[in-house]
């Protein structure tokens, strides 16, 4: 086989992985992802029985009672909210008014089952109060 | 008060940086590209070196049969060579300054 | 104070323009002006020096009329690092670091290229004064837009007499440094960048441009590993959850040009050998700078869901403006040259170091790919379908392990080949001993670690045994071959063998550090024991062949950090070993309260941030790890109690009334002390996750060691000069050589 003839086999064999690669991410991904949902979506949906990420701000915390946790997730802008049940890790900057993301799926209760150890809190950002203003008492002269 | 000091930093620096435009002339693009040349040419030298001393190791630690290696070395120092000579060439047509 | 660095910084963005309109001007061949362009990126790196030494001093001072200074540091803020490393936490601060790396590095590519490459330098000034020029033009910007929030002297008025101090959670020493390592690592794939493009410019594509740059691209890849490592060994070492890695899309953000970094500074060796790939390296030096600024966007512009958002900025939309310009800019100027780029040598054959450099790149583009995919997948998923969809770490998982694995494998090949051709012979003796070597490992682990229950881990360790093998029999057999040639003794020649050939060498102990690193990463991945237990004081439970013991409650205050930490005395002993583990795993709650606010004084400390303290034993073997999340709710009506009688007393006191304030005071430290003690005497349950890693230790000394073996290529040549003069007496023997051979 001359030198020319294997290197289109090889950029063929290349490209040929490459398609596949491709095709494979695209596929397996569509079926693997898990929607975002913010609770006034939610409850205008209903229990449906598929998993969702539910994203919004934690609006009141409930108590921690062994491994699990209960609290009120509302709409990012305010607005509707959504009891949550929840077990596992509980992050460090979780608190009321913080940014969660937690993986479940709402029951027919109306309360929505967290999977273990899903709930992400956002970092804040640097030390702004949630309306962009900074703290009063920060300031005494 | 800032602007007292931005106007000392925007004069010292456009001193610093006049230095260079107020020498009389400057080479020809010829001769700088003649000299970029020349240092493509002692790259490719250094690297032709490298090639070289890579596949005597390999050789001897046994990567390379003998037929292989002395096929490959010829090959890499007549590189070497045309190398060398065009180096020498460029070298000799450079204009001196 | 701050006046100087604020006109030095404005200064510097005037001066980055004329870097680029000088260096322009010396593109024509007028050295007076390509030099006056260097002597502006010298000059820029120092305004950009005295505006960060001004905002440090300003930091130092307590200088709360910075409103940076204010919104990332305190009195209380300790000196060392956190007063000087607070700078980088804020987005004006990360920016002006940007900048400042970029021109420090900049004018060590030129300083080092003086008087060399002129045709090439003065374009890629330009690209590198253009770069700085939309850095410190963004900073600039700031005046104008404050609500930007990009310039860093931005005063606040009136002036706080207490800054707001560093978030806890950044409050750690690994936090510190993990922020300027990956910046400097992007900014350091610009200098290649730079001189890529200057290459393409002026149709200068041999490798000269790589031979001047190649450190650089060497010392980004360094950076970014460094950057990485102390980023997943703080997520391990200080977050309750106990893992290294999340496929975050802010850690992905780092990884993908790390990864095409990679494949870049392998690449290169097959342009600089065999002139081959040339149209490749510079798509690779475009798309690797790319993702750096990509990887710069991601963290600032909060379009994606992280847990590190930093809130959304406005510097999102230009930086993707420049990289968008970039992209399309640079991929115009290849296909435009792609005459000149393509190269007249094939590959002579697939078993060769050129084939597998070829696998190598493939690979990691592919990596490269399969995260960018998944990093964006919200993205594209709402574009395409509407709604956002996010994929998580399995996803990711089942694509990062199988090519992992065959990179990994790859890496023990190549140092096993030879350039060009290597003979069947030779690939068979080369093979045998690291093959043997594979199925050993793959037996041990299977007898000793059980490993016939994870067949992928199981696969990884014989792919590491190989690896290690491979790179071990190389230096041996270099060794020998140098002995036999030389005559020295062995060490001695091992030694002089790695010393001449440092970045061959260097990058076998890379490849080593790799697979030794991926050993800790199946080991403490597939092997892990996790379990959660809810413990009273005294209560034992038994985790596999653990017993895990809560000893006691802890409770400690700290009134520089207004904070109570509640923790636990955790004793561990494990079946066969007679001496116990102490581990103190604690949970450090910040008040919200500034010192002089009095509300709430209990409560505020649970309205704020907690972090969590990690109890620990590491071991080369096993690594042990406790978290403590203390179960509050049995003191909930205490605090309330308590911070109502407060709230009453602070009603009755008139304003105005120091003495009285001073004694509310006094009294809540103390009732805080009690409290204190009241948890520990109320002996609550607490929530323990108890994990024990096997092997994690080699993951974090695989990376150690692949930083060493980076650090070795990277050692300048002192025989340098002493090589040339060889190289020349070389030059003569060649010529009598072969004028004197046959034919």
């Amino acid at each position: 086989m001359d030198p020319a003839r294997k290197r289109q086999i090889r950029l063929g064999v290349a490209l040929t992985v490459a398609v596949l690669l491709a095709a494979a991410l695209v596929y397996t991904s569509f079926s693997a992802g898990t929607e975002a949902r913010e609770p006034s979506d939610l409850l205008a949906a209903g229990p449906n029985g598929e998993t969702y990420k539910l994203t919004g701000k934690v609006s009141e915390e409930g108590p921690r009672v062994g491994g699990s946790l209960e609290f009120v997730i509302e709409d990012r802008d305010g607005g509707e909210t959504l009891p949550v049940s929840y077990e596992g890790i509980i992050p460090d900057p979780f608190r009321e008014g913080r940014e969660v993301i937690v993986t479940g799926e709402l029951s027919e209760q109306g309360v929505f089952v967290a999977e273990e150890d899903s709930l992400i809190t956002k970092c804040p950002s640097k030390f702004v109060a949630e309306d962009g203003s900074i703290p009063e008492n920060t300031f005494v002269e | 008060m800032e602007y007292l000091l931005a106007a000392v930093a925007i004069l010292s620096v456009a001193a610093f940086v006049a230095v260079p435009l107020r020498r009389s002339g400057s080479e020809q693009p010829a001769a700088i590209a003649a000299a970029a040349d020349l240092e493509d040419l002692e790259a490719r030298k250094l690297a032709k070196y490298r090639e070289i001393r890579d596949t005597e190791l390999d050789h001897a630690q046994g990567k390379i049969d003998e037929q292989d290696f002395r096929r490959q070395d010829a090959e890499l120092r007549a590189e070497a060579v045309e190398i060398l000579s065009a180096l020498d060439d460029q070298k000799s047509t450079k204009p001196s300054s | 104070m701050n006046a100087v660095g604020a006109a030095a910084l404005f200064v510097a963005f005037l001066t980055a323009i004329y870097v680029v309109v000088s260096a322009l001007l010396g593109t024509r061949g007028d050295s007076r002006w390509a030099d006056s362009s260097r002597r502006a990126v010298y000059a820029l790196c120092a305004l950009l020096l005295i505006a960060v030494l001004s905002l440090e001093l300003a930091f130092l001072r307590d200088d709360f009329s910075l409103a940076l200074v204010a919104q990332n540091s305190s009195t209380t803020t300790p000196t060392w690092p956190y007063k000087l490393t607070a700078m980088w936490g804020s987005q004006a601060g990360s920016l002006l670091l940007w900048a400042t790396v970029l021109s420090i590095a900049a004018s060590a590519v030129l300083a080092m290229t003086r008087g060399h490459h002129r045709e090439v330098v003065p374009w890629a000034t330009a690209v590198m004064g253009g770069i700085a020029v939309f850095f410190t033009g963004l900073i600039a910007a700031g005046i104008a837009f404050p609500g930007a929030e990009t310039w860093p002297f931005a005063a606040l008025s009136p002036v706080p007499v207490e800054g707001q101090g560093l978030n806890p959670l950044l409050r750690h020493p690994l936090m510190a440094i993990h922020p300027p390592m990956l910046y400097a690592g992007y900014v350091f794939f610009t200098i290649p960048f730079a001189f890529a493009i200057g290459a393409l410019i002026t149709r200068r594509l041999d490798a000269s441009w790589i031979r001047s740059t190649r450190r650089f691209a060497l010392i980004a890849w360094v950076l970014l590993t460094i950057g990485l490592a102390l980023g997943a060994r703080w997520s391990y070492s200080e977050l309750g959850w106990g893992g290294y890695w999340a496929w975050d899309p802010v850690e992905n953000a780092a990884l993908m040009p790390w990864l095409t970094g990679t494949a870049f500074l392998h690449s290169i060796m097959v342009q600089e050998r065999r002139g081959m790939l040339r149209t490749w390296n510079v798509s690779l030096i475009v798309l690797t700078f790319a993702l750096s600024l990509l990887g710069t966007f991601l963290v600032r512009s909060g379009i994606l869901q992280s847990i590190h958002a930093f809130g959304e900025s406005k510097v999102g939309p230009p930086l993707l403006i420049l990289i968008a310009t970039i992209l399309i800019g640079s991929t115009l100027l290849i296909v435009s040259r792609l005459g000149d780029l393509r190269s007249e040598r094939r590959i002579d054959s697939l078993a060769s170091r050129e084939s597998f450099f070829l696998v190598n790149n493939f690979l990691l583009v592919a990596l490269a790919a399969v995260v960018f995919w998944g990093t964006f997948f919200p993205l594209i998923s709402e574009a395409l379908s509407g709604e956002e969809s996010s994929l998580a770490a399995p996803w990711f998982n089942r694509f990062t392990t199988p090519i992992g694995i065959a990179l990994l494998f790859v890496a023990g090949i190549g140092p096993l080949l030879a350039w060009r051709r290597v003979s069947l012979a030779g690939i068979r003796r080369s093979l045998m001993i690291p093959t043997a070597a594979a199925a050993l490992a793959g037996l041990l682990a299977w007898l000793l670690g059980d490993a016939g229950g994870e067949p992928l881990a199981l696969v990884l360790f014989v792919v590491a045994g190989f690896t290690i093998a491979s790179v071990s029999q190389e230096l041996i057999r270099g060794a020998a071959a140098r002995r036999s040639l030389t005559g020295d003794p062995l060490l001695l020649s091992l030694g002089r063998l790695v010393a001449r050939n440092r970045r061959r060498y260097g990058g076998y102990v890379v490849h080593a550090g790799i697979a030794v690193m991926f050993i800790g990463i199946a080991a403490s991945s597939s092997f892990q024991t996790s379990e959660d237990l809810r413990l009273e004081p005294g209560q034992e439970a038994r985790v596999a062949d653990y017993t895990v013991r809560y000893v006691e409650p802890t409770e400690s205050i700290d009134s520089a950090q207004q904070s109570l930490t509640f923790g636990a005395v955790i004793e561990v002993w494990r079946d066969g070993e007679p001496e116990s583990m102490i581990l103190a795993p604690s949970r450090e709650y910040f008040s919200v309260n500034s010192q002089s606010d009095g509300a709430a004084p209990l409560r505020s400390f649970f309205e704020g941030e907690a972090t969590s303290e990690i109890g620990r034993q590491e071991g080369l073997t096993t690594d042990v790890w406790t978290a403590i999340q203390p179960d509050l709710s049995s003191l909930d009506l205490v605090m309330t109690k308590v911070d109502r009688q407060f709230a009453q007393r602070i009603e009755q006191i008139e304003p105005g009334d120091v003495e009285a304030m001073r004694q509310l005071a006094t009294d809540q430290g103390e009732a805080i002390a009690r409290f204190a003690q009241f948890y520990v005497l109320n002996s609550p349950a607490a929530n323990i996750r108890f994990n024990v890693n096997p092997f994690i230790f080699w993951l974090w000394a695989g990376i150690g060691i692949a930083v060493l073996g980076a650090l070795l290529a990277l050692w300048p040549g002192s025989g340098a000069r002493r090589r040339e003069v060889v190289s020349d007496i070389y030059a003569a023997r060649l010529a009598r050589e072969l004028a004197s051979s046959p034919g």
